[in-house]
C-alpha cells in the first residue's frame, strides 16, 4: 500500500491487528467477482460449478498448509472468534457442573469471554494459567491446575499484546495425560509460524485469513474428525442439512455440518491466495527476515531513554509492546499517527496483561515481512519526536 | 465572558497556529495547565466511558454557576479537556445546555483527532451537558 497520512508517507506498523493485502490476493478477489460469482455447492451450472471447485481447492490449500489429515476437518468461519464461539457453544453438551476449564493470562479477551458464558451455562469451572513479569505462562502452575476434571485447556499460540510465543506442545500433551481436549488460537502466530495441526497433535486450531495477508471476515476452524462428528451444530440453515422434515432433520457430513448458509466463497478463494503468496516466499524466509527487524527495532527502540518494552525477548514474534517513562500510550501513539507511523495503543484486548503489569495499556508496533529496516529508523524517529513533545 | 465569546476566543487563537505540530504542542501546554480535580472525586464514578485514557469530570454548583473540575493520564487529552472546562465552566447551566459546540471543528480537533479520540472528546461534551442538565433541574 502506497499512500500518505498526514502528508507523510505511511508507515504501517499494526500487522498484529490486520495485515495489508498483497496485490495476487486482491486479483484473486476481483477475478472471482468478474468471472465465476455464484453460489456453490448447490448448482448445476458452470459457474456455480467452477466456484465451488475453487472454493473446494481453497479448502484443500490451507488443509495442506496447516497439515490437517482430512480436507473436512478444515471449517472455514468468519475469523478465530467465530472458530472459538463454535467450539465453546458445542462443548456445552459434554460440561457438568464442577467440570473445568483451563485458559491461559495471556488471552485476547474474545478468548475469555466465550469461556466465561458457557461456564455460566454449564455450571463449569474457568482456571487461569498466571503469567510471570517476563510475559510467559509459569508452566508449573499449569501443571498443578490439570486434574481429571479438566475437559478442555484453551491457549493462544502467541499472545496477541506481547508476541510471546508459548509452549503448546507442552499444553497440548500434558492435557491429553488427564483426558482434556485443547483448542490453540493460532491468529497471532499464523502470519509468522507455520503449524503442523498433526505433529502438535492439537483438537482445535483457529485462525483468521485477515491477519495473514488474506481478506477481513474469513477464517478456519480446524479440529480432529472425531471431535467434529461428536460437536452439535453451532447454527442452522441451508448447507448444513441432508434431510429435513418438520418432523425431524439429519445434519450434513463434515465440514458442511458447520458451514449454515451461504459462505464467504469470495472470502474463502481469497484466504487460498493468501496463503500461496506467503507459501511462495516460505515461512524460514519470513521468520528469519522478520527476527532480523525485530532484533534491531529493538535495539534501537531500548536506546530510546525511560523506554520500557514489555514481554520476554527471545521466545517471541516481531511485536514490541512498549511504553516510555511518564508518558501516557495514547499520547505517544496520536503524535506517532501524525508522523504517518501506524501503531496500536491501549490494552489490546487484553485487560487482564495490563492490570498485571499495572500500566493503562502499550504502544504496540508489529512488523511483517514486507515491512524494512529504514520504516523502523523511521518509527525510532518518530518516538523519539513524540517524546520530546510530551516531555 | 459569554460561551460564545470563549469560543471566539479559542477560535482565533487556533488560527494562528500554521501546522498540526504547533496545534499539538499549545495542547500539551494547555493540558498541563488544567485545574487539577481533587484526588477525592478522581472516583470510577467520574469517569467518562469513551476514551481510551482515563478522564474523570467533577461538577459543582458555585452560585447560579455550574464549576468542572477535571482529570486526565494523558496529556493531549488533558489538553482537549482544558479547552472545554475553558469554554463550558464557570457559566449558568442553561447556557451550557443551549451552547453550540461546533467550535471544536473550527479548530480542527475533531477533524485531526483519531475516530476513537473524537468519540472519546464527544462523550465529554455529552458528559458535561449533562452534568448541566441535573444541575438545572435542581436550580428549578
Amino acid at each position: 500500500m502506497n499512500r500518505k497520512v498526514n502528508g507523510y508517507p505511511l508507515v504501517y506498523l499494526d500487522n498484529a491487528a490486520t495485515s495489508q493485502t498483497p496485490q495476487k490476493v486482491i486479483d484473486a478477489i476481483v477475478d472471482y467477482y468478474s468471472r465465476y460469482n455464484a453460489n456453490i455447492h448447490r448448482g448445476v451450472h458452470t459457474l456455480s460449478q467452477e466456484a465451488t471447485d475453487i472454493y473446494e481447492q481453497a479448502r484443500q490449500k490451507i488443509q495442506k498448509h496447516f497439515n490437517a489429515a482430512k480436507r473436512h476437518e478444515i471449517i472455514f468461519t468468519s475469523g478465530t472468534t467465530h472458530g472459538i464461539n463454535l467450539v465453546a457453544n458445542g462443548f456445552a453438551a459434554f460440561l457438568k457442573k464442577g467440570d473445568e476449564i483451563i485458559v491461559s493470562a495471556l488471552e485476547h479477551h474474545s478468548n475469555i469471554v466465550p469461556w466465561q458464558m458457557l461456564c455460566e451455562r454449564t455450571g463449569a469451572v474457568l482456571k487461569v494459567i498466571p503469567m510471570g513479569l517476563e510475559g510467559k505462562l509459569i508452566m508449573e502452575e499449569y501443571h498443578k491446575l490439570l486434574s481429571h476434571r479438566t475437559k478442555l485447556v484453551f491457549c493462544n499460540h502467541v499472545s496477541n499484546a506481547l508476541g510471546t510465543v508459548n509452549p503448546i506442545q507442552e499444553i497440548i500433551e500434558a492435557a491429553h495425560k488427564m483426558g482434556a481436549a485443547v483448542l490453540i488460537d493460532g491468529a497471532q502466530a499464523a502470519p509468522h509460524i507455520k503449524a503442523d495441526v498433526q505433529k502438535l497433535d492439537v483438537d482445535f486450531y483457529v485462525v483468521s485469513a485477515h491477519k495473514m495477508c488474506g481478506p477481513t471476515g474469513v477464517g478456519m476452524l480446524y479440529g480432529k474428525e472425531e471431535w467434529l462428528n461428536k460437536l452439535p451444530p453451532y447454527q442452522g440453515g441451508g448447507e448444513m442439512i441432508a434431510e429435513v422434515s418438520f418432523e425431524k432433520t439429519t445434519y450434513a457430513e463434515l465440514p458442511h455440518k458447520f458451514e449454515a448458509g451461504t459462505p464467504n466463497i469470495c472470502g474463502g478463494i481469497a484466504f487460498g491466495a493468501a496463503l500461496d503468496y506467503m507459501n511462495a516466499i516460505g515461512f524460514e524466509a519470513i521468520a528469519q527476515y522478520e527476527h532480523e527487524l525485530l532484533e534491531y527495532a529493538t535495539k534501537e527502540l531500548l536506546a530510546i531513554d525511560g523506554l520500557k518494552i514489555y514481554g520476554d525477548l527471545k521466545e517471541k514474534t516481531a511485536v514490541i509492546s512498549f511504553n516510555i517513562e511518564g508518558l501516557h500510550p495514547y499520547d505517544i501513539g496520536s503524535i506517532l499517527d501524525k508522523l504517518g507511523v501506524a501503531v496500536r495503543t491501549g490494552h489490546h484486548c487484553a485487560q487482564p496483561i495490563m492490570d498485571f503489569y499495572k500500566i493503562p495499556g502499550t504502544v504496540r508496533a508489529s512488523f511483517s515481512f514486507y515491512n524494512t529496516k529504514e520504516e523502523v529508523d523511521i518509527l525510532v524517529a518518530s518516538v523519539r519526536r513524540a517524546k520530546t513533545m510530551l516531555s | 465572558m459569554s460561551i460564545k465569546e470563549i469560543q471566539e476566543e479559542i477560535v482565533d487563537e487556533f488560527s494562528m497556529f500554521e501546522d498540526w505540530m504547533q496545534r499539538y504542542e499549545y495542547m500539551i501546554e494547555l493540558g498541563k495547565s488544567l485545574p487539577m480535580i481533587k484526588e477525592q472525586y478522581k472516583t470510577e464514578d467520574n469517569i467518562i466511558k469513551g476514551c481510551q485514557s482515563k478522564v474523570w469530570v467533577h461538577a459543582e454548583l458555585e452560585g447560579d454557576k455550574l464549576v468542572f473540575t477535571a482529570d486526565s493520564d494523558a496529556i493531549i487529552t488533558k489538553g482537549i479537556i482544558a479547552i472545554l472546562i475553558r469554554a463550558f465552566s464557570n457559566q449558568k447551566p442553561k447556557d451550557i445546555i443551549d451552547a453550540d459546540t461546533s467550535f471544536i471543528d473550527e479548530i480542527g480537533l475533531k477533524e485531526h483527532l483519531s475516530p476513537t479520540r473524537a468519540n472519546g472528546l464527544v462523550s465529554m461534551i455529552k458528559q458535561l451537558k449533562l452534568y448541566a442538565v441535573a444541575y438545572q433541574t435542581q436550580l428549578n
